[in-house]
């Protein structure tokens, strides 16, 4: 058991703990709390796969933006009330089915042959020519992607002191 | 390590977030499970783009494209779950029942 491979064995452990805690927690900042575990985790896969850029743009990303929004939607929609279950009648057909979907998969992974290359490192220069020659036009696309959903985002979580006009 | 390792931890991760989307009731609890997806989805891409040719950086630059995607696409969702919470009191999805026939 490499040094790697033990790496790799507690960042997969983190990942998937916080993935378990994010979707049965009772507590819903309790949940937030725990996909951010699982988002550093996930940072930390990317470092193990040799993509350092990858890793701090999930961190700065997902950790420092999304979780805080998140969390600051959370406590905007207040529920007065964590007595109620936060499940609801779905959830032991969801079990069985996302057991199947793992199922699935997995079988789809342990029989095909997969690439086995030595890991290599492909360095930020040759992501930004990739980002500014071969992929521009979805670099710009992104950009405008951004500009509409924060006009949407803004436009639609305005409050109603104008009236219904 | 191996890819293999990597995409079952892709693959269980995705699942982990699929159970949360059908199973939860809170809608930004639906929303937590929906950004697990995506970031096994990343894994997957870069997993893929470490372990196969040099030359070939399509995985990192498609994975950043869905990180700035799953960005935009909270912000927003936030944006609705905020004027349900306004119009509705509640952010329970099992009572947002309206269009249900």
């Amino acid at each position: 058991m490499s040094l790697e491979l033990f790496a790799f064995l507690g960042m997969a452990v983190l990942v998937l703990a916080g993935g378990l805690g994010a979707v049965t927690a009772k507590n819903i900042a309790h949940a937030a709390l725990f996909l951010l575990i699982s988002l550093a985790g996930i940072a930390g896969v990317f470092i193990l796969l040799v993509s350092e850029f990858l890793a701090l743009v999930q961190i700065l990303i997902y950790g420092g933006a999304v979780t805080i929004v998140l969390l600051f939607a959370l406590m905007l929609t207040r529920v007065e009330d964590f007595s109620n279950v936060l499940d609801n009648a779905q959830r032991p057909i969801a079990a069985i089915l996302a057991a199947l979907v793992f199922g699935a998969m997995a079988a789809v992974f342990l029989t095909e042959p997969l690439p086995s290359q030595p890991l290599h490192r492909a360095g930020i220069e040759s992501i930004g020519n990739a980002l500014f020659t071969q992929w521009a036009i979805p670099f710009e696309v992104a950009s405008l992607v951004l500009l509409v959903a924060l006009i949407g985002a803004i436009i639609i979580a305005r409050g109603s002191e104008r009236g219904n006009e | 390590m191996e890819l293999l390792h990597v995409e079952l931890l892709s693959g269980a991760l995705f699942s982990l977030g699929l159970f949360g989307v059908l199973a939860r009731r809170n809608a930004i609890m639906v929303l937590i499970a929906i950004e697990l997806m995506l970031n096994a989805v990343n894994i997957n891409l870069v997993g893929y783009a470490a372990y196969t040719d040099p030359e070939r950086v399509a995985g990192q630059v498609i994975a950043i494209f869905v990180i700035t995607i799953a960005a935009a696409e909270v912000g927003l969702a936030l944006a609705i779950i905020l004027r349900l919470y306004r119009n509705r009191g509640t952010v329970n999805l099992d009572e947002v029942n309206l269009l249900k026939w």
